[in-house]
Order: structure tokens, then sequence, then C-alpha cells
């Protein structure tokens, strides 16, 4: 019997559990799934078949999924967070030797007729692992040296891992999750004023090393920064994409096109309509308003996730739920910059709207944990 | 172990506090992106929809329907043809390679079509139809219809194209339109959007290219939305274009088949002219070429057929010809030796069949002399000495100054390619163009119209027109553009005194139907169309004192390049003029031998409403011989008029 099971008392059992979701969360997810579902509708040209239906079985199966995650007892996650972070450590040396590369280069792999790919699940595996450690640790020695040694390994296993394969942006996205873990758990900032100048000094050691033999990005990871950095140079090549976007974005107006009016998504000069730049399509035809409601849906979203850390005075769970929040607005974040022209374009969907099966599963997982926390809590 | 309740609430508290501030960031980094939607979307909105639009909106041309061409009687010489052609599109075909085997089964289709439209279809996006086989039969296209569902992406499709229904009768008239080059596009400083059409033709040569900018009409144009890879989605509006004006010439269809038909395979040209008005009735270069090959692309294997030819079946001879006009310039020394008053009609001149002047000695073409000849003498016996003494008495100046009066020397103004000059030389000429003097020697050249002088068919057509009428006639090939007629002014006159005219018409009259004329064989006998005209052989060689000692003089011992052009002019009838012929033979020998049947004929056929010149007209013996040739002649049916003006 765990400590944190020994201490709850007050837990719902049974079905009874079902009343205590944090149902306000369950219904912004579904909100937001259910903007995905009308836009991937929209960009299809009106037809349900070709991205919004499949969506919408996934979204299902997630739902499910989620459900039973968050029946389970929180602290059985606990219990096997260790190992799932091994599981994915595995499933990541498993594709780097015998993975698919798809677009993007991400790496994935087919278990049956779902395609998993490992770098998702390793962002979850990762938030647990470390929520699992500073649960453990004595939170008088977090700033210990060798105790920050510790989760900072952990990062960066996984992280060596994803950049290898190569994708940058989930790497990135790795690394931030991590160090939000670690600053919540209330890591010395002395630390990340190290970390963040080294990450300067990074910067800059990419750009002067770039043409040398000791340049460390692919070149069309250059590329991707020239591109941001100036999208006009190149309008045809690669800097279409973000001109074409900006242009659907901001065509749109306080009020959009109306609804399959778009004619940037529906003439295809939009490019990743249906993943990436989905959001474009959403702001050229509802416009301002639209795109604003959807940015308040998300904003609600992690403001719920943040209120029930706040309420759980568990550490292990307020930090897990934090830091599933934390990868969720990163997702954001990244790929509403990159649309909106303000971050190169790196391969990072819109969560929970762009078309894709293995991040929305992995997602409603992640608020399957969120949910067992919740329900499970030190009341 | 088990951790006191304390830690845990500190811990807990510590994770409030950051969770708080992390909050914080969140919530600025939304208020960014938020703003950053506001600016895109609100404050730059007009921009970015102007750029959207530009995205979608693509403006395309519609070419308009060339203007056809017809003969005066709205007979059609050069029309836009339904083209019949199939067309693939990969997205619909799939396999591209495997549904064109299975088309050419069912056409026929060479390997090298199959091979040309793969690479094709390769090198455009999936949706642009690629031509598989074009021009081809109603039969054929059947058969690819009849076979479709077998023939994915297969598609039958009528198009216009250029077609001249009587090729080779036109040929040099009319031209041809071909694909438009770098080098038309690199003459314009403004080239009309329409020229970069692919497939689109514009004149070549001829009328088709002379009057283009009538023929070629104004485009229209069509708004339609792209999507991004340029495939068109739906037209949004359309504005029609104007077809071209269609054309009609003054030369009669039938005349100029009759007259093509009767130059045969000889290297000549003709040229008829209605002495009343100037109008073109038939403006022939032979041999010619059937300009339908050129509009489709003519193979090396043909082009090269043409070139290599050494009767220039590519040359317009009726108009870029130049040839000494020989004997036939005689009225001109004529009329400047009458008009200065040197000479008059019944002026004597001894032709002992030589002249000598300046140390040096002139042979008349007969050796043996003349004796004393008139002016209709001269004339109907085409005496060399005559002129010779009367150059000599007027000088060239105003030979040359008459000449340009009649047309000689000076460029018509036809809308056809390569339009000669000709040469009418005075001394200022040879001063200009050699920095030489003028010599004695060099008016008794140009006195018989050898030496510099250079006369193109056309010319010598509108000089006989000008002699027959007494009026600056000006020769005209169109007669109305649209639905406006050209106006005929009527030409001013000459400023020829009647009288002298007049003798020389007689002169000309006398060349065929005095018994010892050189044109006697050539005569008409029907009283209404009496023909008159004048001959003339033009060396296109000197032939040296050893030739004429060794006898080599007789045309036929030569190579067909070095023999004399035949030249014959004359005008009908001769009461009340209506048409001037004039024809020019290469190499043809004697010009009343070779030259003189065929103006005859012209005439007479020009007269004649009916498609071969009446026998009647001919002399009682001729007319056997006659009959048979001219019922030999290859004329061709053509199509009556076309009524309607249509617009296939």
């Amino acid at each position: 019997m765990s400590f944190l099971e020994y201490r709850v008392k007050s837990a719902p059992t049974g079905l009874a559990k079902v009343l205590h979701l944090n149902w306000a969360l369950v219904l912004l997810v579904t909100a937001v799934a259910s903007v995905g579902w009308l836009m991937l509708y929209s960009v299809a040209g009106g037809d349900l078949d070709t991205w919004a239906g499949p969506q919408m079985k996934r979204f299902a199966l997630g739902f499910v999924m989620m459900l039973v995650i968050a029946f389970v007892p929180i602290w059985f996650w606990r219990n096997v967070s260790g190992l799932a972070y091994l599981m994915s450590l595995v499933l990541l040396l498993v594709v780097e030797f015998f993975g698919h590369v798809g677009m993007g280069a991400q790496r994935w792999i087919a278990i049956g007729p779902l395609v998993l790919q490992p770098s998702e699940l390793a962002k979850v595996t990762l938030v647990m692992m470390l929520a699992t450690y500073y649960d453990w640790l004595d939170p008088r020695k977090v700033s210990r040296p060798l105790w920050v040694l510790i989760p900072v390994v952990m990062i960066v296993l996984p992280t060596a891992l994803v950049i290898m394969q190569p994708n940058l942006g989930t790497s990135l996205l790795l690394l931030m999750v991590g160090a939000t873990v670690m600053f919540l758990a209330g890591v010395s900032l002395w630390y990340f004023a190290v970390v963040a100048a080294l990450g300067v000094g990074a910067v800059v050691s990419v750009f002067t090393l770039r043409g040398t033999p000791w340049q460390f990005l692919h070149d069309y990871q250059y590329r991707r920064i020239d591109t941001f950095l100036d999208p006009t140079a190149d309008p045809l090549g690669a800097g279409y994409n973000i001109i074409q976007a900006k242009i659907a974005l901001g065509s749109g107006g306080w009020t959009g096109k109306g609804f399959m009016q778009g004619t940037q998504s529906r003439l295809n000069f939009l490019p990743e309509k249906h993943t990436d730049f989905i959001f474009t399509t959403l702001a050229e035809e509802f416009g301002f308003v639209g795109a604003f409601s959807l940015l308040a849906l998300y904003a609600l979203l992690i403001a719920f996730c943040v209120a029930s850390a706040l309420q759980n005075r568990d550490r292990f769970s307020s930090l897990l739920i934090l830091g599933i929040a934390a990868n969720f607005f990163y997702y954001i974040a990244v790929n509403l910059s990159m649309v909106m022209g303000m971050a190169p374009v790196v391969g990072v969907p819109l969560p929970l709207v762009s078309y894709g099966g293995s991040a929305l599963l992995v997602l409603m997982a992640a608020f399957g944990l969120v949910q067992s926390a919740h329900v499970h809590r030190l009341r | 172990m088990r951790r006191s309740a304390r830690d845990t609430e500190d811990s807990a508290r510590k994770v409030n506090r950051r969770a708080l501030l992390l909050g914080g960031g969140v919530a600025a980094m939304f208020a960014v992106l938020a703003g950053r939607m506001r600016y895109l979307a609100v404050d730059q909105a007009d921009q970015f929809k102007l750029l959207a639009e530009e995205n979608r909106i693509s403006i395309r041309l519609i070419p308009p329907n060339r203007g056809q061409i017809f003969d005066r009687n709205g007979r059609l010489i050069a029309g836009n043809e339904q083209n019949y052609r199939v067309v693939i599109t990969r997205e619909d075909a799939g396999d591209v390679e495997e549904v064109l085997k299975r088309l050419a089964e069912v056409i026929p289709l060479p390997p090298e079509a199959i091979e040309r439209t793969l690479t094709e279809v390769r090198r455009h996006s999936p949706f642009v139809p690629v031509i598989v086989a074009d021009r081809m039969a109603w039969e054929d296209l059947s058969k690819v219809a009849i076979n479709a569902p077998s023939l994915p992406g297969v598609t039958p499709e009528v198009g216009l194209s250029r077609a001249y229904p009587l090729d080779t009768d036109f040929a040099h008239v009319v031209g041809y339109v071909g694909p438009v080059s770098e080098n038309d596009l690199a003459k314009l400083d403004y080239p009309d959007p329409l020229l970069k059409i692919p497939e689109f033709q514009i004149g070549k040569i001829g009328v088709e290219t002379w009057m283009e900018d009538r023929l070629r009409g104004r485009a229209g144009t069509k708004r339609i939305e792209v999507n991004a890879y340029g495939r068109m989605m739906r037209e949004i509006d359309r504005v029609e274009g104007d077809a071209g004006d269609d054309i009609r010439l003054t030369i009669d269809a039938e005349i100029q088949d009759f007259v093509q038909a009767r130059l045969g395979s000889e290297s000549a040209a003709a040229v008829a002219i209605d002495v009343t008005n100037g109008d073109v009735l038939a403006i022939c270069s032979s041999p010619s070429f059937d300009p339908n090959l050129f509009v489709r692309g003519i193979s090396y294997k043909d082009y090269a057929i043409l070139t290599e030819d050494d009767h220039r079946p590519l040359a317009n001879k009726a108009v870029q010809g130049a040839y000494p006009p020989g004997s036939t310039f005689k009225m001109v020394t004529a009329l400047a030796a009458l008009e200065a008053g040197v000479i008059n009609a019944d002026t004597s001149v001894y032709c002992p069949g030589h002249y000598e002047t300046g140390g040096r000695r002139f042979h008349c073409w007969k050796r043996g002399g003349h004796g004393a000849v008139s002016l209709a003498r001269s004339l109907s016996e085409s005496c060399d000495v005559y002129y010779y003494d009367i150059a000599q008495r007027v000088g060239i100046d105003k030979i040359a100054e008459m000449g340009r009066r009649l047309g000689l020397g000076m460029r018509h103004d036809l809308p056809m390619s390569a339009i000669t000059e000709g040469v009418m030389p005075d001394k200022a000429w040879k001063r200009l163009r050699y920095d030489q003097e003028w010599r004695i020697g060099d008016t008794i050249n140009a006195s018989i119209g050898q030496g510099y002088v250079l006369a193109s068919p056309l010319q010598l057509a509108v000089m006989t027109a000008r002699i027959a009428s007494g009026r600056a006639i000006l020769p005209r090939l169109v007669r109305s553009i649209g639905d406006q007629e050209l106006p005929v002014s009527e030409a001013p006159p000459l400023g020829i005194d009647g009288a002298l005219l007049r003798a020389v018409r007689q002169g000309m009259h006398s060349v065929m139907n005095d018994r010892r004329g050189t044109g006697y064989s050539n005569r008409v006998a029907d009283p209404a169309m009496v023909l008159a005209g004048k001959s003339g052989t033009s060396q296109v060689r000197n032939i040296s004192a050893a030739e004429r000692a060794r006898g080599v003089i007789s045309n036929d011992q030569l190579p067909w390049n070095r023999r004399d052009h035949a030249l014959f002019v004359g005008f009908a009838p001769f009461e009340a003029p209506k048409v001037a012929v004039a024809v020019v033979v290469e190499h043809g020998g004697g010009g009343s031998s070779v030259a003189g049947p065929i103006v005859r004929d012209v005439a007479l056929r020009c007269l004649t409403p009916g498609p071969l010149p009446p026998l009647s007209a001919y002399p009682k013996s001729q007319r056997g011989r006659i009959e048979t040739f001219l019922n030999a002649l290859p004329l061709r049916r053509i199509e009556p008029e076309v009524t309607a003006r249509s617009r296939a």
C-alpha cells in the first residue's frame, strides 16, 4: 500500500468515480476536438469521410481510453511510471533502428492499424517519471547537484534519441517539458539561469558553425530557420508555406469568409492544411473571432488543469497534471507561433484539432492521467 | 520511508507558487498569440485579402477566330477548319502508358507519337490535357469515342485550325500561318498577349502576315478561379473578344486556278490586272507549294524538297522576281521619244542589222536587218536598231522618267511579301549605285530592256494596263475588309497625249495581228476580244563571240538555267481594254512562242465567264490542238460562294 493510497481515504470507488471526474475539462477537450472536426470537414471540401470521420472515430477511441485510465487509481500509474519511461526509451531505440521515416523525418512504427510515434509517448512518460522522482525525493534536496543531475539524465536520454531521429521540434519540446517539471518541483532558479546562458551560447554557435564541418544542425534545419527569418526570399520554395499561411490568416478579417468559403484552403494554396496548418483555415473562415474563440478554449483548458493541480495536495499528482498541461501548452504555442510566422516551421500539430492518430491518442491518454489524478486526489 | 505531513505541505506550496508563475507565463503567451492574430487578421486584413484574391483569380485569354479570306466572288481561300484531335489527361488516365498502348490498337499511332506524348505528360501537371494525335480523320475520332470506356482520360476534341482549300493556287498570295517564333515576338515592342498562347498561329508570309492586324481579331478574356496548382475550378465571368475581319480579295479564284494550271510545271509567273480599276484578277507563281504543309509544321524532308528545287517553288516570282524586261520595254522607249518630240509615229529609221556608236557595234536580233522601219513595224517585228537610234536621241533620263510613270522601278504596295522595286536606271542611279558615269552603251542596252533594267511581272502588267488605259492604274489586291468595301478611286490620267498612246497601242496591235508580227501566231480571231501585246526575250548571259562563231545560239542546246527568259505582255480587247496580262517564263526561250500563248489564254479566260477560254476566239487552224490542250489542263472544282459568313 503506497503512501498516497494510505492517505486517500475519501477517494470514490466504482462507478461513483464518474461523478468525480473533472467534467469541465472533459467538456473543454470535447469542444476543442469538435472544432477540429468542423475544420477537417471544411478543408476536405465538405466531405466527412476524408478526415473528419476517421478523426471522430479516433477521438471516440481516445475518449474511452481516457475514461479507463481515469478509473485506474493514480497510485497505480505512479508505480508503473518507471516502467513506462523505460518502455518508451526502448521504443525510441527500436524506431531508431527499425522505424519508418515519413514526412518531416518523424519516426514511427506500425502496430497493427495503429501508427505509433514513440517520441509522442516519451513526452508523457518523461513527465510521469520526473513527477515520480520528485514525489520520492525529499523536497529539501531538490537543488543539490547530484539530485539535479539525475532528472537531467532522465530528460537527456529520450531527448538525445529523438534528436538522432532527427526531429528537432519534438526534442526541444521534450527538453522544455522536462525543464518545466523541474522548475515546478522547486529546483533552484540558478540552474535555469545557467542553462539559459548555455542555450544562448548554443544558438550563437549553431549560427557561427554553419558551413563548417562542425555544424550540428542538418541543412534542412538551417533552411527552415532562414525561411523563418525571411520567408519572401524564396516565395515559391520553402517560404511558400509561411507566406500562404499568413495570407490565409490575414484575409479572414474580423469574422472570416464563412464556413467552407476559405479560398486559400479550398484551392490548395495552404500546405498541410489538415494537419499542422489547420489553424489557418479556421482563421480564414471564421476570422479573428473564430481564432480567438479557439485560443480562449485552449486557455480555459489549461486554466482548469492548473486549478486541478492547485487543488491537489499530492505532489506527484500536481506535478503530473502541470507537466501534462505544460506539454499541451507548448504544442499550442509552437504551432500557433509557426503558422502566424513568429517561429520557424517545425512539424508540430495543433493538439486535438490537427488530423493525426497517435498524437491524439497519446494526448487523450495524458488527459486520462489528469482525470485519474483529479478523481483520486487528496481531499 | 515516510515523510512528515509538513514536508509535503511545504513542497505543495512551492509547487503552487511556481505553478502560478508558470500560469502567468502561459497567459502572457496567449495574449501575444491573440495580439498577433489581431494584427494579421484585422490590422493587415486588406493587404492579405488582396493577396488571397490574386492567388485565387487568374485571367485567361480566349483566342478569337481568325478572319477568313475569300476571292472576289466569295469563294473560300483561307478558312478555319475543324480539327479533330485526341488529348489525354494523366490524372484521369492512371497508367498513361497502358492507355496509350490500348489507344494504338484503335487508331494508327506511331511509336514516336506515344514517346512524345509520354514526355509531354510527365512535364505537365496531372490535370493538363496533352495532345496525342492531331488532325485525325473523322472515322478515327469516332473509333476513339466508341472505345471510350476502355480508354480512361482520353478525350476526343474539336479545335479550329487554318486551312487552305485551294492549297497551291494561293500559296504565294495568301501565304500561310504558323506558330509564333521568338523572332516574331522580338520584332514587336508590345506584343499582343495572344501571341504568347502556345499553339497560337500568326501569318508568316503573304496576305496572312500583311493583313495580320485585321485578320487576328481581339482576344476575349475570362476570369477563372484557380487552385494552387493552376487547375481551373470555375469560371467567374468572361468578356467575349471580336473575331478577325474577313477579307475579300480582288482575285477570281477560278481564273487564278486556270492560270496556275496553265503555267504548269514551268518556272514562271503571270499577272492579270483589270485595266479599268487595277483589280488584280490573278497573280500566279509557278511552281507552287501547299501552304497547309506549313500550318501543320512541315517536315525537314518536305522542306528540303522545296528549297532544293532549282525552279524555286517558295519564291513568289510574280512580285519578287526581277527580270530584264527585254523587248516588252520597247513601248517605254517609244513613248519617251514620242513625247519628247524627237520622233513621230511615222519617223522611219533604217536598220542594216546593226547600229554603231562610240566605236562599238550593237546588233539587231535580225542579222540581215529590217530596212526602213516605222514605229508600228519596230514594235510588230521588234526591231532593235530602231530603239538604239531613238534612245540615243531622247536620252536615258527621259526614258527612265517614262518608265517610272508607267509603273516601273517602283514598289507597288500590295499586301504580299518581298515585293521588288525592280530597277529603272538613269544617270543619277548609276552614279549612286556604281559610282560610274552613264555610258552610251548603257542607253543602248536599256532601250531594249536589257542591261540594268529590271522589272517584275507585276510591274509589267501595271505598265501594260497604263498603256492600255492611259491612266496611272494602281494594282489592288484587297476588295473589302470585314463589311467595309474599299473605295476605288478612278486612276488619274498619265498625262501622255492620247495620240501618242494610240500610236503605241496600234503597234502592239500589229505585233499580234500583222502577218509579220512576232505574236501573229498568238492572235485572237474573235473581233470582240482582239489582243494587243508585245513579246520579249531577255538574255540572262552574254553570248560570246566564240559561241556565236560556233553557232551555239539555239536555246535548246543550252543548259536550262542559261536559256533566255521568255516574256509577253498584252491587253484585250483592243478597242476597249479590260484586262492586261504579263507573263514571264524563266529560261523559257522565245517570248512569242512560250509566253505569248499563255498571255492569250489568260486574257481570253479573263474576258469570258466559262471555265475555259472560248475556242471560237482562236484562229481556226489552231482550234484542234488548243482544244486538246485546254481540256487536258488539271483544273480543280472550286466550291461555290460561301453565302453565310461561316464562323465554324
